[in-house]
């Protein structure tokens, strides 16, 4: 089967004044069926434009923009019509109809893709049950919160059925908790639905709880892509690695690292953990079979799809040649990076841990 | 009420039946209008769901021409055109054309106001959802303004009966006519005091129903 989305060298320039903006610059991916798709960037990496031209809410100015077989460039704004009421769409700031109900808010596209009035409120039932909103069918949205707003948001991009739905930094203006709330009910979209879905954001936190495949843009480019956990334990260019480190803190900066030798007089070192590689058990057995002394000084390991990831630093303690020994075997199977010693003279006995996340 | 021996009551009860005539008359057909053309200016702004420069250029232009005509000067101005069109010069159907045209403009300026303030981010989202543009027109843009729009036509309202006071000029009669000719012209103050207080009356009841109507719609 084809790929849900499918860009090739799409390009999109911008009037501004005289001069013309390059928002989107040569971007090609796929987008497979029943992905959660995450792309991330800055504010102005081109996030929100490349989502538009997915459902041609923009036309690019070169390349060719596919969608669940269907080609989306080079048509008339008639022709687009009943291909974008096919594509549901969610915005940071909901936009809602104020001047309608709830249930006149879902209703809207089925009105607009002319349902039959029975029917339409069987799916604005439907719907509303979809999302736990049952009870606020009357009401208008300004009565509502947030997190309801961007509910209803979600049931009216799901009204038509739609197979794939861009969510533009959905949980944005949410608060931490609502923002998990409508995190699960995406995931139950995609997963209960079969919904693919693509997740504009500018928080790796969003991307790493709820997509399996990311895309990093900077400046209308995309710079990396590839698997979540993939990137996550291997980034590789720095506006990927800052994004990493906004939503892992188990690496010690070089501060902690400082207070840590004034606190620990062993070697320290930090041990990634992999679900293909480091892990607690190899950690204990390669401890005790180099005859090395190890406590655990700072780290955290997160879930990542489903898989664990980040890093342990430990204090090591032991003869100089059991420890490079216990280095060796470890850096067989993950990543290692020495910190060197704590100091040696003030061999006091080492106390407590910094931060375990 | 009297002037000279003449017993001027009929006379004020003819002139509001007249001024009401004119204003209701021209609030419907320059409101329908004018939230056409209005609308029109908004859409096919620069960047909107209809842009079209060419069209807005010219709307945009004549609207800016027309508007600041002094309506006495106006109201002679058009005078072949409402012949034309009414088939008479003079009378209160007479001025009824020119107050139109006239009220179409100034409308137009106040609906596109109001929609300018808008949030882009629902027509967006019509879009998005497969909306064409004259759906989203109706359905989007003019409903979610409503209450604003309200308000306007209730501003309208009041500056319509102000513009009424000038068909005299044409023999049109109406409460502006009747307060000049039998109150400021005969030096007749009580007569022209009772003439305003009626305006004011007027102007004061369309204000309020204005905003109660354009409450209900916010719902508050």
């Amino acid at each position: 089967m084809s790929a849900m989305v499918s860009l090739r060298d799409v390009t999109k320039d911008f009037a501004a004044g005289a001069r013309a903006v390059r928002a989107v610059d040569g971007v090609s991916l796929e987008i497979e069926r029943g992905d959660v798709f995450g792309v991330i960037g800055y504010s102005g990496a081109g996030k929100s434009t490349l989502v538009r031209l997915i459902n041609a809410l923009e036309t690019p100015t070169s390349g060719t923009v596919v969608v669940d077989d269907v080609l989306m460039t080079g048509r008339t704004e008639r022709e687009l019509r009943p291909v974008r009421a096919r594509i549901g769409f969610i915005f940071q700031q909901f936009n809602l109809l104020n001047s309608r109900t709830v249930a006149g808010n879902v209703a809207y596209p089925l009105r607009v893709a002319r349902w039959p009035k029975a029917r339409r409120q069987a799916r604005v039932a439907e719907l509303l049950e979809f999302v736990g909103l049952s009870d606020k069918a009357g009401q208008y949205p300004d009565t509502l919160s947030g997190g309801q707003m961007q509910r209803v948001g979600i049931a009216r991009a799901l009204a038509t059925s739609p197979s794939l739905l861009l969510a533009d930094e959905a949980t944005s203006a949410l608060d931490p908790e609502t923002t998990r709330d409508v995190l699960d009910l995406l995931r139950r979209v995609n997963v209960e639905l079969g919904v693919t879905i693509v997740v504009i954001s500018h928080e790796m936190s969003v991307v790493s709880y709820l997509c399996n495949r990311v895309a990093v843009m900077e400046a209308g480019r995309v710079v990396e892509l590839g698997d979540v956990y993939d990137i996550f334990a291997s980034p590789e260019q720095p506006v990927t690695q800052r994004f990493i480190s906004t939503a892992l803190h188990d690496r010690p900066s070089a501060e902690v690292i400082a207070r840590l030798r004034l606190r620990h007089p062993g070697r320290i070192v930090t041990i990634g953990i992999r679900d293909t590689g480091g892990s607690g058990t190899l950690l204990t057995e390669q401890l005790r079979a180099h005859r090395v002394d190890g406590s655990i000084v700072y780290g955290g390991i997160t879930d990542i799809g489903a898989r664990p990831l980040g890093s342990l630093t430990l204090e090591l303690v032991g003869a100089d040649a059991d420890v490079d020994g216990f280095i060796t075997s470890i850096r067989g199977h993950t990543d290692l990076v020495e910190h060197g010693h704590g100091p040696q003279d003030d061999a006091g006995p080492s106390s407590g841990t910094d931060v375990i996340q | 009420m009297n002037s000279g021996g003449q017993n001027l009551w009929p006379l004020l009860l003819t002139a509001i039946g007249q001024t009401l005539q004119m204003v209701l008359a021209t609030l419907v057909i320059g409101g329908v209008a004018g939230l056409v053309l209005g609308t029109l200016l908004y859409t096919t702004r620069p960047g909107n769901l209809m842009a079209n420069r060419a069209v807005y250029s010219v709307l945009n232009l004549l609207v800016n021409i027309v508007r600041p005509i002094p309506f006495i000067i106006f109201i002679t101005a058009v005078l072949p055109l409402t012949v034309q069109v009414t088939g008479t010069s003079f009378g209160t159907r007479a001025v009824i054309f020119p107050m139109a045209i006239m009220a179409t403009f100034a409308t137009s300026r106040i609906v596109e106001q109001n929609l300018v303030a808008l949030d882009p981010g629902v027509i967006e989202a019509a879009r998005s959802m497969g909306a064409g543009p004259w759906r989203i027109v109706w359905t989007v843009i003019v409903r979610e303004a409503l209450a604003p729009l309200i308000l306007g036509y209730t501003f309208l309202f009041v500056a319509i009966t102000d513009m009424s006071a000038m068909a005299g000029a044409v023999a049109g009669g109406g409460l502006g006519d009747f307060a000049i000719q039998y109150g400021y012209q005969r030096y007749n103050y009580a007569v022209m005091g009772i003439t305003v207080a009626v305006i004011v009356v007027i102007v004061q009841f369309a204000q309020l129903l204005g905003n109660k109507l354009a409450s209900r719609v916010l719902r508050r």
